[in-house]
């Protein structure tokens, strides 16, 4: 069920890698993923037996692990941190409500995180319209979170209208993804 | 910077009796060919700007290019007559030899130093054939200032041959953008309405959308998304000064000013309804004025600020609509096919500019504030946002090209002389100040 917003979001943020450990549960789904970053030895602790090498290791790269409570976590859990919509609408279709269940879930998780929901729309529409439909699509994610009982206090909502599309690009397939609310959490620390 | 004129220069009065004249409404098939040769100086005096031999030349060529973007005038290239000009020739043309050259209009003059290190540009007009003098005014200046005496004669010409009022001597305000679509950089910029003078407001660090002048074209009116908190702004051009209108806890946006100055109009969305409310900038004191559900935004003020045109989709689509200035008395104008959205109210109060949606294309449009008369000027992939020169004649807008670049553009009223604006970068969410006092 989260195959495929897995797919919308390695296209939608290639920028963040995701180790192995956070994806292990899709591993079906490697082909679809960036490519891997090389392994990050240092700042996990030594393993036993793997320093023998007698090559040079080039330096590590740190990447986002998949931590429990992590932003990477989030996403991996709920299937995607984002929710698309229908032109010029703000209605959850299925897909979009199993999605935010699951990222209530993991905010019941953790009580302390807050998010960001950012509403955005496709540039098939004017300005202005466009930044009070954000804000519908917005309004429309936290409400289905706050009744799955994501904490209001929690949450807060800004619309970009389409002054930030996730993807550039005048055709159905870069629309049907920048019509969409973005969940963006903030993990204190 | 102060024009006056001088009861020395100024007028005497044109003879009544103007033989051409450039029919505005039409459209024009024929610009009328005009001859614009290099304003002269009785001795060059070097000014700060130049001397006024130089400035001569560079006057008389932004008037041409006023008049020749207006679609109505077809400046004769310098290069296509001989006739030289002295400072007798001003006030006395040599009629035969501009008809010649078929010139009908002839737009002559003179630029000279002032004792304080300004300079007087002498703007003097007429009809070749009839021999007949047309105008004729004189604007002080700064020398630096040089560009504005220019504008004004160029509106004075204007006006006496179309029987309208000007707007060369104006200013854009507009957002200037750069960068992938998905991390676009805007800055807030502005520039006299021939693309000179351009100047950037704002450094980009923040997003920010639809500036619109107040009427006293001291400040502007946007929205900026400082400290992601999208909200409406005021610029102050002489300072610099920024400044948020409120600390709402919700997105405010789409602002424009009341015709006096004293108020914004802008929408502000609560829990996913959008509505519209006027604050009275001296108390900030705030009134809502729709309350229907849906989306209610993009108000604009008729001139007289007694009526404010929006567009609202509590019909189920984007139309416009029209109430009081109070809020009472709304009324749907727009029931032709598509959606109709942005409207903005001409400042000669006649008509309604607006953009139109449907069939997967934006155009510009008009209709009158009843609703009637709706007419299309322009057609493309995204023609949006219009804004309407002070004499309510030209209509500029920003068109994005499908996947590619958005830029300004100008388009006559009466669909005719569709003309890109060019900017340093892209540009988008154009605003036309008013005449300049």
């Amino acid at each position: 069920m989260s195959q495929r917003p897995v797919l919308k979001r390695s296209l939608l943020l290639p920028g963040i890698a995701m180790l192995a450990l956070g994806i292990s549960a899709c591993a079906t789904k490697k082909k679809d993923l960036p490519p891997p970053p090389p392994a990050t030895t240092a700042p996990v602790a030594p393993s036993s037996g793997s320093t023998s090498s007698n090559s040079v290791p080039p330096p590590a790269t740190v990447g986002n692990a998949n931590v429990p409570g992590s932003v990477a976590d989030f996403v991996a859990q709920s299937g995607a941190d984002h929710v698309l919509f229908g032109y010029d609408s703000y209605e959850l279709d299925d897909e979009a409500r199993a999605i935010l269940g699951k990222q209530a879930e993991w905010l019941a998780r953790y009580p302390n995180v807050r998010i960001t929901v950012e509403g955005h729309a496709d540039e098939r529409g004017t300005r202005e319209y466009n930044l009070a439909l954000g804000d519908r699509r917005a309004t429309a994610a936290k409400n289905f979170l706050a009744a799955q009982g994501v904490g209001p206090a929690r949450m807060s909502t800004i619309s970009y209208g389409k002054e930030r599309p996730a993807v550039d690009g005048s055709d159905e397939a870069a629309w049907a993804q920048n019509r969409r609310a973005v969940t963006v959490v903030a993990v204190a620390g | 910077m102060r024009i006056i004129v001088p009861a020395a220069i100024a007028l005497l009065a044109a003879p009544a009796s103007a033989v051409i004249r450039v029919d505005i409404n039409s459209g024009i098939a024929q610009p009328l060919p005009i001859a614009v040769p290099g304003f002269v100086t009785a001795a060059p005096v070097a000014t700060e700007a130049g001397t006024t031999a130089e400035l001569g030349n560079k006057v008389a060529q932004v008037i041409a290019n006023d008049l020749k973007s207006s679609g109505l005038f077809r400046p004769l290239d310098p290069a296509a007559y001989t006739t030289s000009v002295s400072v007798a020739d001003v006030t006395a043309p040599q009629f035969a030899s501009w008809r010649t050259v078929a010139a009908q209009a002839l737009v002559t003059g003179t630029v000279s130093a002032n004792p304080d290190g300004g300079i007087t540009v002498g703007c003097y007009a007429y009809d070749v054939f009839s021999a007949a003098e047309l105008a004729r005014q004189g604007f002080v200046t700064t020398a630096a200032g040089w560009r504005r005496a220019a504008h004004k004669c160029a509106d004075l010409v204007y006006s006496r041959l179309t029987g309208e009022t000007g707007y060369f001597d104006s200013r854009i305000v507009y957002v200037s953008e750069t960068g992938p679509k998905t991390r676009r950089i805007k800055r807030l910029a502005v520039m006299d309405q021939d693309g000179a003078g351009h100047r950037f407001l704002t450094s980009g660090q923040n997003l920010v959308l639809t500036p619109r002048f107040a009427p006293g074209q001291q400040t502007i009116t946007y929205m900026s998304f400082e400290g992601n908190r999208p909200r409406v702004w005021l610029y102050t051009l002489g300072s610099g000064r920024q400044q948020a209108i409120g600390d709402f806890p919700n997105m405010s946006f789409a602002p424009r000013f009341s015709p006096d100055g004293a108020s914004l109009v802008f929408s502000m969305s609560v829990g996913g309804n959008t509505d519209i409310y006027r604050m009275e900038l001296a108390t900030r004191r705030l009134t809502r004025l729709t309350t229907e559900p849906g989306i209610d935004t993009a108000p604009s003020y008729a001139p007289d600020g007694s009526r404010i045109v929006f567009e609202s989709d509590r019909g189920g689509t984007q139309q416009l609509y029209v109430m009081n200035a109070d809020g009472g008395g709304q009324q749907r104008i727009s029931f032709g096919e598509g959606r109709h959205a942005t409207p903005v109210w001409s400042p000669r109060g006649d008509l309604i500019a607006f953009t139109r949606l449907g069939g997967g294309r934006f155009s510009i449009g008009v209709m009158k504030p009843d609703g009637s008369g709706e007419r299309l000027l322009t057609n493309a992939y995204q023609d949006e946002g219009p804004t309407w020169s002070p004499n309510g004649r030209v209509i500029m807008f920003f068109r994005s090209a499908r996947g590619g670049k958005v830029d300004l553009w100008s388009v006559d009223l009466s669909g005719q002389n569709e003309r890109a604006i060019p900017t340093p970068l892209e540009g988008s969410d154009p605003a036309w100040s008013p005449l300049l006092p």
